[in-house]
């Protein structure tokens, strides 16, 4: 199922029949989704529905069973460069011996290539990008001593400094303070005033009309997908939560200005 | 005893077990800091005792005994052991701490087994080859040296060619993965690079120290510093200190044998870096914890007496010690610290008063906390 | 009884009385601090050594087992300071203890027979040659300490099954009832170092490892429950035995060492033929 959006008119991210698996264990199946270019999208599902599953196999860092995947019309191994990744932060070792614009300038790693050392032009670009996230008096500081919040701001500076297309990121918002979670809105806003596409794994439902243009339920299975205005409703949210979901109806209703 | 080092220096054999013992310092130690970041340290171990039956293999297809040929039977060895590692772990609920301690025993005792199939041969001797097991420092001869310092340099220089690449599948290897590199072949080549360093070093220490050179030295310089590639100059400097100094001290008393000699220096240097780094360091921390718990009781002592004396009209006014104890639990080495600082002072035998100073600094304490004067 | 059959007995009960305390190891992720044990039980031997004069002293099972649980207390200390993650500690720590030991055999009891070759490789060939008189019979002093050990394991782990299996699965919630994790574990602990150094004597340090993991690790594919993990463990022992010795016979070789090779092939064997293999059914990912 194509959405029309009147935005754009190419598809940034084109998921086919996506399947994955954990050994004999489906965590997705059969899942479909176009994301049109230049979209804020929240992925939302119960805890282990498959939303960080979803993340990686778009990635290539996850096995995937079955399916297809496009980013800009291409697999994603040919078009790594336009996809930039924020993960969780428990994914690292924060007492590793290294500073913040250390972090940053890994994310031109890939630019650079074999025996490239990085040099003033990096640096540069990491100095830029730690000022998008308003962590630049942090740079020489060693990323043991960064608050949850900051340790956000790093990887999402991280991801900027590659200048990519598509950005994904995992529960971004999860133990943060709310200056960093404001900092996280603009900035994302920011990305789609650019046109570019932001595919963000998501948990507080409060949040969800504020911040995002559209969703994508999962629960093993895609459930809805398309704008947030036509998708995120009491019906599609019961079945993507299994109707535990009580404070549903006072969510609704407070519509996003 | 400077007589007796010099004496030691002068001697041919001595040197060049420095020699060997200062190479392993350096690439055990420079490797290990990545064995260590990236939680591998008791793989170290593994890999040392699983490369028994490669240095048996070695000799019973070669018939050699020269050093290379072990090293390379050794690397093998430990190598593919690594690989077994990892099969096991991804395809099976074996867990990584079972696979390696699997590997460790079965592998070691395959190579006993070799080991006594050897010593039945009516040709061969396996005086050479035990050396492996125990670390025989003081056979260490030129032609091992030879090796060892090939081996050490194509290593390190490895090490330098990929330095950022290695540094980033350490920190972050699925960043690593989406930014394209190619992860398993740079993790392939680090461990390759990792068991190099540990066979080079098991004539000297034996097996079962080997661990303890790949990690101790990372270990201790990891207090020091929060840059990783001064973390590996400074492990590579205590690698090789340990190592002459076991070398030294061995050779002043007799019947010493050499590799753990080098352990216990290397030892001793982490535990003096646990305790005395700055920054990092045991005693620095717990100095911090007294200092900052002091200017808690300062702090708390001021708005006491501040708060006592705002009852009366002269904020000045006296307040016995009796008192300030009930207020702020024992008040009497807090006041002596304030009188020493000029913040308070003592208006008789037992009556404190604040001073103009004191009185300032109160009062700011005051606000602070609470927005405005009481 | 022939020597044949004793050096089978007591490798028997080697084995088993190993696997017992091998079956909590493994599931606790500890496998590796069976080797750090083993060795690091060295300076508690040679210090119990050098106390009581005597080498068969029941004393040095004392001091091997003070040393063990040292070990494990350092590790601890070391891991609480923040400064060094867990394997790291472990990592430095035996080395640094067996270090010890050596150092202070050399200096100190130089002339004695208390070689550090046997302590890593032990020699079973050698056994029925020592022994005791026990209720009027001649038996092998290594069967008589390891069925002892091996009844103090298996009574440890019938007496506290209930709490080390909760405090294996989950130690926050054992604590919250009350039974004292920190207690089982250095009990586990303490069962692993004495098991140590009474088979280390017949068999070495290594086999002890190969012991304590390799048939656990088995019968963990074998079987999802603890108490048939625990049965399996201990009759894939007697098969690594019994099964290692006839190997070494046959190739004249190490007892020990063929010992922990036939482990190594048992344990391929079960892993080739096993039911539930995948790791899928171990973690689950979200």
């Amino acid at each position: 199922m194509i959405m029309n959006d009147i935005h754009s008119d190419e598809t940034a991210i084109e998921v086919r029949d996506l399947t994955v698996a954990y050994g004999q264990q489906p965590v997705l199946w059969d899942v479909d989704v176009s994301v049109p270019k230049g979209v804020l999208l929240a992925v939302l599902g119960p805890n282990g529905a498959g939303k960080t599953t979803f993340i990686k196999s778009i990635l290539d860092l996850v096995p995937v069973a079955g399916g297809s995947i496009r980013i800009h019309g291409r697999p994603y191994r040919r078009n790594r460069s336009r996809v930039a990744y924020v993960p969780q932060r428990g994914s690292v070792d924060w007492d590793f011996p290294t500073h913040v614009l250390d972090v940053v300038e890994m994310g031109t790693y890939g630019r650079l290539g074999w025996f490239r050392r990085p040099g003033a032009a990096e640096r540069e670009q990491a100095l830029k990008a730690l000022a998008q996230v308003e962590m630049t008096s942090y740079a020489h500081r060693q990323i043991s001593q960064l608050s949850g919040g900051q340790q956000q701001r790093v990887f999402l500076a991280r991801a900027l400094v590659q200048d990519a297309e598509v950005y994904l990121m995992d529960e971004p918002f999860q133990g943060v303070d709310a200056t960093t979670e404001r900092t996280i809105v603009e900035l994302l806003k920011r990305l789609r005033e650019r046109g570019k596409t932001v595919v963000v794994v998501h948990h507080d439902l409060q949040t969800v009309q504020e911040y995002f243009d559209h969703v994508l339920l999962l629960n093993g299975r895609r459930i809805a997908a398309g704008p947030v205005a036509e998708v995120f409703t009491e019906e599609n949210l019961r079945a993507t939560y299994g109707g535990r979901v009580a404070f549903l109806s006072s969510l609704l209703t407070q519509r996003a200005p | 005893m400077m007589d007796a080092i010099s004496t030691l220096f002068s001697d041919y054999t001595v040197r060049t077990v420095a020699l060997g013992a200062t190479l392993l310092g350096i690439t055990a130690g420079a490797l290990g800091c990545f064995a260590m970041l990236r939680r591998q340290s008791l793989l170290g171990d593994a890999i040392s005792h699983a490369a028994l039956p490669g240095i048996a293999i070695a000799f019973l297809i070669t018939g050699s005994k020269s050093p290379l040929v072990l090293v390379l039977g050794a690397g093998l060895a430990g190598w593919f052991g690594t690989f077994l590692i990892t099969g096991l772990t991804r395809r099976t609920r074996i867990t990584h701490d079972t696979a390696l301690a699997m590997l460790l025993s079965v592998f070691f005792g395959f190579g006993l087994m070799l080991l006594t199939f050897i010593q039945r041969r009516p040709d061969a001797n396996q005086a050479g080859l035990d050396s492996f097991l125990f670390g025989q420092a003081a056979a260490l001869m030129q032609r091992d040296i030879q090796v060892m310092f090939g081996i050490g340099c194509v290593v390190l220089l490895l090490m330098t060619l990929f330095w950022k690449e290695f540094k980033l599948i350490s920190f972050d290897a699925e960043a690593a993965h989406t930014l394209g590199l190619p992860v398993r072949a740079l993790d392939h080549l680090l461990t390759a690079l990792f068991v190099s360093a540990i066979v080079i070093g098991l004539q000297t220490v034996g097996v079962v120290l080997m661990s303890a050179m790949i990690i101790a030295p990372a270990a201790a310089a990891r207090q020091w510093t929060d840059r990783l590639w001064v973390m590996m100059g400074l492990a590579a400097f205590f690698g090789a200190v340990s190592g002459v100094g076991g070398v030294l001290s061995s050779g002043l008393v007799p019947h010493l044998p050499t590799g753990p000699v080098i352990v216990l220096f290397i030892s001793a240097i982490v535990v003096f870096s646990l305790l005395f780094a700055p920054n990092r360091g045991l005693a620095f921390r717990m100095m911090r914890q007294w200092r900052s718990g002091q200017q808690f009781r300062v702090d708390a002592v001021l708005v006491d007496m501040y708060t006592l004396a705002s009852q009366h009209e002269t904020v000045d006014h006296p307040h016995s010690e009796q008192v300030l104890n009930a207020m702020s639990g024992n008040a009497r080495r807090t006041l002596h610290l304030l009188e020493t600082l000029g913040l308070a002072q003592r208006i008789d035998d037992e009556h404190w008063g604040l001073t103009e100073s004191g009185t300032e600094r109160a009062r700011g304490l005051v606000e602070k906390r609470w927005g405005e004067g009481p | 009884m022939s020597a044949s059959l004793e050096i089978q007995l007591i490798a028997v009960l080697v084995a088993v009385a190993c696997a017992l305390p091998g079956v909590f190891l493994i599931l606790r992720g500890m496998a590796m601090m069976s080797d750090a044990i083993s060795h690091a039980i060295l300076p508690g031997i040679v210090i119990a050594f050098l106390i009581t004069g005597n080498l068969s002293s029941g004393w040095l099972i004392l001091g091997a087992g003070l040393s063990g649980v040292l070990t494990v207390a350092l590790v601890e200390v070391l891991r609480t300071t923040g400064l060094l993650k867990e394997d790291a500690a472990i990592g430095i720590v035996f080395p640094a203890l067996f270090s010890f030991g050596v150092v202070l055999i050399a200096v100190f009891a130089d002339d004695v027979h208390l070689d550090t070759d046997a302590v890593l490789l032990g020699e079973l060939a050698f056994a029925p040659f020592d022994r005791h008189v026990i209720l009027g019979r001649e038996v092998p002093r290594a069967a008589v300490v390891m069925a002892i050990i091996l009844v103090i394991n298996a009574a440890f782990i019938t007496l506290f099954y209930k709490e080390l299996k909760m405090s294996t699965f989950d130690a926050a919630l054992a604590s919250s009832f009350g039974f004292a994790p920190s207690v089982l574990h250095y009990g586990l602990m303490a069962l692993v170092s004495t098991t140590a150094v009474g088979a280390f004597d017949a068999v070495g340090s290594i086999l002890v490892v190969a012991l304590m993991v390799a048939p656990p690790a088995a019968a963990y594919l074998l079987t999802r429950r603890l108490s048939s993990m625990l049965v399996w463990s201990a009759l894939i022992g007697c098969l690594v035995a019994v099964g290692g010795y006839w190997m070494a016979r046959l190739l004249d070789a190490s007892i020990a060492g063929s010992m922990a090779t036939m482990a190594g092939i048992l344990f391929v064997i079960v892993l080739a033929f096993a039911p539930s293999r995948s790791s899928g059914s171990r973690r689950g990912r979200a």
